[in-house]
């Protein structure tokens, strides 16, 4: 009866809190998988004139894994397939997959690989990296916030800006800007 | 002595021999991108052939401009005696046939990416956004814009052979002063 009492009493606690400040790292720690369903990978880039050019990849997968000790040892594998990028227009897609762009036939992978997770907030998290695409591998870093933990499920809104030039990418600019704005979801499941 | 820079009643001058010969080069030039352009494997390459086309589209029909708005202020020399009848008719409606293409083909070519449904924004030589024309775009459109540009510049070209096909004729069987006039402003054959 006691207990119950106070899980309860920790329940409405909870909800007086800021939106997860509550939550203890230890209830995230451990290992995710990232799940297609519940995820979004989005890319914009603005267009000379005014407005932008949207995209998404509807193929990744990959794992996040969270330190319960050191949340700087976190750490996040994405694994992106090009061939699987979509923009509503056919022939855009196209022209991205062939090696005007992505060159997904030879290169059928873009691969991030973190380095180095800080924590900046009590939900949010700045996220080091390597990433690879078209052979050529730079740092870059990413912005990841909290949006909700829930019973084995973790879910991150990741936004980062990516130079697309130095991937061999850079056709199109200036028309197009270099820099690709992205805005993920990322749902991991545990496990 | 007159300036040799505008036209007289018997000779060119340099401003319209400048421009002829200017955009007689880039029309050539623009066909035979054009041509290249929409054959090339490489799709890299297609899109920044095809953007090259665009600019060089832009700066024809600015020079064209140039030319009518000169063409109107100044008359063109008559011809030689030595020109037939015939053809005194019909080199007037050839040539307004090459100011008419000379005009359509950049304006078809404007249209065309205008109606796109690729959005792909215009920026001649990189260095300025040239607005679309106020066309709804859609994938018709957008194919028949493609299939006028396209028969013009078939026209086109074939106007343009006609028309040299006749320069070469004036200068190498008839012996006139056709085509070195539009070469230099002398009058020294006149």
């Amino acid at each position: 009866m006691h207990t119950r009492i106070l899980g309860l009493a920790a329940f409405a606690a909870c909800l007086a809190m800021p939106v997860y400040a509550a939550v203890a790292l230890s209830d995230a720690a451990g290992s995710y998988t990232i799940s297609p369903s519940g995820s979004s990978i989005h890319f914009t880039i603005g267009k000379a004139g005014g407005g932008g050019f949207d995209g998404a990849f509807g193929r990744f997968k990959g794992t996040i894994r969270i330190d319960n000790a050191d949340v700087g040892r976190s750490k996040v594998d994405l694994t992106i397939y090009p061939e699987s990028v979509g923009t509503g227009q056919g022939r855009i897609d196209a022209f991205l997959r062939s090696d005007a762009v992505f060159d997904s036939a030879n290169n059928p992978e873009i691969q991030f690989r973190s380095t180095n997770v800080t924590r900046t907030g009590d939900t949010t998290a700045t996220v080091t990296g390597r990433l690879t695409a078209r052979g050529k591998t730079f740092s870059e870093k990413f912005t990841a916030e909290l949006g909700g933990l829930k019973s084995g499920t973790i879910k991150f809104h990741v936004t980062g800006k990516v130079l697309r030039s130095r991937y061999g990418m850079d056709v199109g600019t200036p028309l197009y800007s270099n820099v690709v704005d992205f805005n993920m979801t990322l749902t991991g499941r545990r496990g | 002595m007159r300036s040799p820079i505008t036209n007289t009643a018997t000779r060119y001058g340099w401003a319209m021999i400048i421009l002829h010969w200017l955009i007689g080069i880039i029309f050539i030039g623009q066909f035979a991108l054009g041509f290249v352009m929409m054959r090339i494997e490489s799709q890299r390459t297609a899109f920044e052939l095809i953007q090259l086309h665009k600019s060089f589209g832009f700066l024809l029909l600015g020079l064209i401009i140039l030319r009518i708005a000169w063409r109107l202020g100044n008359r063109a020399p008559a011809l030689p005696p030595s020109v037939g009848t015939l053809e005194r008719k019909a080199a007037p409606l050839a040539h307004f046939a090459l100011y008419a293409f000379q005009v359509a083909l950049p304006l078809s070519g404007w249209a065309l990416v205008s109606v796109s449904t690729l959005e792909i924004p215009t920026m001649p030589f990189n260095l300025f956004v040239m607005p679309n024309l106020p066309l709804s775009e859609s994938d018709a459109a957008e194919s028949f814009w493609s299939a006028a540009h396209w028969y013009l510049a078939y026209a086109g070209i074939a106007l343009v052979a006609l028309h040299i096909a006749a320069a070469l004729r004036h200068h190498f069987l008839l012996r006139d002063t056709v085509l070195t006039r539009m070469i230099t402003p002398s009058s020294a054959r006149e």
